[in-house]
């Protein structure tokens, strides 16, 4: 509260410049020596040149091993700063400032449009990655590519799918839903006999989850291509988006869901104890999942797909999934373009990300691989859940784009909808504010509104 | 200090007479001194305070949109803050907090530093200790700490109402949130103020306690008519610290903010508003003109309350 943040925008652009200018030179073949010292990982050949990487992915340290060791010519100097939105701060500074990003970062495929629009991203199709295309998931690439312009490598992705209590539904004597209808008489039956779950939770900050539930009824949100960045076409209003939320809100309203805050260390307990039925979850989700504590003991789990709005209709949603970008900060393009595509663009690696960090794979080597379709999965009771659930999810997604502010967005949905929950106001108007809000920001910030 | 501790006495008689120039020199040399003993203080305060402050001010006068690029606007950036609704709204939240925050705050630590002063057990040193701890934590770690106190599911709340068969307030919903930043502050901070005002109470001559009681004043009438008005100064300057504490109110609602997003919006203080402003919709132009415009109001705002206390601290 002391702090004196009036000069901290400014001090921060400073001492990123000051803290920055002492490491500069990265991946210009200096390596070693001090370099080596802020890496989190050993280098291994230290006359290699070397390439500075972001990235918070669990079990990353193997991986980075793994490739250190199979190199000669180039090394990777790894560090972690920060899940998501912490790491996409700092990075956001460091291009203000002009210095101090990273040669390679990880980064959303939600938030690329939001630094490709600064020119903070290198188009990697100079740098050979449509000859990488094939060798991913089609939904995939399209998120990290807009227009002829590829600006990421595809690293994991987050189809969607229903991870259930198989021992709260038999309880309760639930069938597994198939259907949002479905969904919501078992949410009724579950209230009813009266053990105090609730089927799930509705979180009001679930940000790009409750996109990608929006998403699922044919809600686009946003049209954008980075070829012709001043262009925007905003709406996030429109007949899907508004059926969803309605549906939602009729069971906020019923008391049929919790509304939580999600990423919180309540919500984390009441996944696992038994306060909600079902987790609907993207593919890393399992992972998330195993690594919470005071789970339930007698928890039996088991996943199913996500409901549909038309079983005639299947539309299958993603949530999250990640990439590996180069900056416009890194010396050798050239290196740190090679780096982004084999860091996990072999099977041998991405096979450790896959056992070791729960990761859902978009490159499709191990993707299609039987032992990944056939991995039966402990916590499941053995269910090989690739096979049921994600895989078929992860075929029916055909990609989404997102807004050059993305976390502007994010904000604003997590602000309507806890207006709606709070009961200020319904879903429609809850929707239209956001439209009117989005498109005064646009306008703002210089957009031509398509 | 050489100067101070090296004169002989003829030295010291040769002063006044040896005309102009020999003051004049030691008085250089010592300001030489002084500058030396500053320098260490004066660059990192350079370094790490103006020159950013003068970044900052230069960034405010440019406009850079997403879309658009950079573009010098002047005042433009001030005159869309002091219209901005949500800036304003900003201001109004902490304007709140300033009216009940300061108050309860002042309460508490000037009773506290009252009751201690009239005691003389070890009770008492141990109880100053006590208030005083809360003021020694981290305020970040305090503002999780309480976090986690307030939590529905960790917290001892729902225990404790659940004994006397009540249902346990939320904490942390829309309606309760004000109220919860409140205690955390008051908490923080009472202890620190408490001391302010106990050393001033100590620096009281006892002697007029003693004419008081011979006049046949009672304890109460000598805590309100002597003892408060005697640290009024001190008053004055606690209650300056709070309120500029208050205006750029931030570590609290924005640690908090974690388990409270709906609650606690990102805009929710001036402060925040431009945090996030630079830090998540990279808007450092417009971010800079906000802190600016924060720093302007606080200004005014000290400025003003320093003019009605002028009697109060001793500035008149």
């Amino acid at each position: 509260m002391k702090a004196k943040f009036l000069a901290s925008a400014g001090i921060v652009a400073a001492t990123a410049v000051a803290l920055t200018g002492c490491s500069g030179g990265n991946g210009g073949g200096d390596g070693g020596g001090s370099e080596a010292a802020s890496c989190t990982n050993t280098i291994v050949n230290a006359e290699a040149p070397q390439v500075t990487v972001w990235a918070w992915y669990p079990a990353f340290d193997q991986v980075v091993d793994n490739f250190n060791n199979a190199n000669d010519d180039v090394q990777i100097c790894w560090t972690n700063a920060g899940q998501g939105n912490d790491e996409y701060t700092k990075f956001s500074t460091s291009i203000e400032s002009g210095s101090g990003a990273p040669d390679v970062i990880q980064l959303e495929s939600e938030v690329l449009s939001s630094f490709t629009i600064r020119d903070a991203l290198v188009d990697l199709t100079e740098y050979g990655a449509n000859d990488v295309e094939g060798d991913y998931a089609e939904g995939a690439w399209e998120d990290a590519s807009s227009g002829d312009a590829v600006y990421a490598i595809p690293v994991d992705g987050g189809p969607m799918g229903m991870l259930y209590r198989q021992d709260i539904f038999d309880a309760a004597g639930i069938e597994v839903p198939t259907t949002w209808e479905e969904f919501e008489a078992a949410a009724r039956t579950l209230k009813d006999s009266g053990d105090g779950a609730v089927i799930a939770d509705f979180p009001t900050n679930g940000r790009a989850f409750n996109q990608a539930l929006f998403a699922q009824a044919g809600s686009e949100p946003f049209v954008y291509d980075s070829a012709n960045p001043q262009e925007i076409g905003i709406t996030v209003n429109d007949d899907g988006a508004k059926k969803v939320l309605e549906y939602w809100n009729g069971l906020v309203e019923d008391g049929l869901v919790a509304t939580d805050d999600a990423f919180t260390a309540d919500y984390n307990t009441k996944l696992v104890d038994g306060s909600y039925a079902v987790y609907l979850a993207a593919a890393w989700g399992p992972g998330y999942l195993q690594g919470l504590s005071d789970s339930d003991p007698d928890a039996v789990w088991r996943a199913a797909p996500l409901p549909l709005w038309d079983e005639a209709n299947p539309v299958q949603v993603n949530w999250g999934g990640s990439t590996f970008a180069v900056t416009e900060q890194a010396e050798n393009k050239e290196l740190a373009a090679r780096v982004a595509m084999e860091i996990f663009g072999n099977e041998e690696r991405m096979n450790l990300g896959v056992d070791e960090g729960a990761l859902f794979p978009s490159y499709l080597p191990v993707l299609e691989s039987p032992e990944f379709e056939n991995k039966e999965y402990e916590f499941f009771g053995g269910q090989q859940i690739n096979k049921d659930v994600f895989l078929d999810a992860a075929a029916g997604y055909e990609g989404a784009t997102f807004s050059p502010f993305q976390n502007y967005a994010y904000d604003q949905l997590t602000e309507q909808i806890y207006a709606m929950v709070q009961g200020e106001k319904d879903a429609d108007q809850a929707l239209d504010d956001l439209q009117s809000s989005l498109e005064q920001y646009a306008t703002e910030q210089g957009f031509t509104i398509k | 200090m050489a100067t101070t501790t090296a004169p002989t006495s003829s030295h010291r008689a040769d002063v006044p007479q040896k005309a102009d120039h020999r003051p004049d020199r030691n008085y250089r040399r010592r300001q030489r001194w002084g500058w030396l003993f500053v320098a260490p203080f004066a660059l990192i305060f350079v370094t790490f305070l103006i020159l950013p402050l003068a970044f900052a001010f230069r960034m405010s006068l440019f406009t850079n949109t997403l879309a658009a690029g950079t573009d010098f606007v002047g005042a433009a950036n001030y005159v869309k803050a002091f219209t901005d609704p949500i800036f304003l709204q900003g201001l109004g939240t902490v304007a709140k907090f300033a009216l009940i925050m300061i108050p309860a705050q002042m309460i508490v630590a000037l009773l506290a530093a009252l009751v201690l002063d009239n005691l003389a057990t070890w009770a008492s040193k141990f109880s100053r200790l006590m208030i005083f701890v809360p003021y020694a934590v981290p305020v970040v770690i305090g503002a999780l700490m309480w976090g986690f106190l307030y939590s529905p599911r960790f917290g001892p709340a729902s225990n404790i109402f659940n004994l006397v068969g009540l249902a346990a307030p939320e904490f942390l919903s829309q309606d309760n949130i004000f109220g919860s930043l409140v205690n955390i502050v008051t908490w923080q901070w009472a202890g620190y103020y408490m001391i302010i005002i106990y050393a001033a109470l100590r620096g009281i001559d006892p002697g007029i306690y003693e004419a008081a009681v011979l006049d046949g004043a009672s304890d109460r009438q000598i805590a309100a008519r002597i003892k408060i008005p005697m640290i009024s100064s001190s008053l004055v300057m606690v209650i300056i610290f709070a309120l500029i504490g208050t205006l750029q109110f931030f570590t609290e609602p924005q640690v908090l903010r974690a388990v409270a997003q709906g609650a606690i919006p990102v805009s929710y203080t001036p402060n925040m508003y431009a945090f996030s402003l630079a830090f998540s919709y990279s808007q450092f132009n417009y971010a800079s003109a906000i802190s600016f415009a924060l720093g302007i109001v606080v200004f005014v705002f000290s400025f003003f309350f320093l003019f009605l206390t002028r009697k109060q601290s001793g500035l008149k």
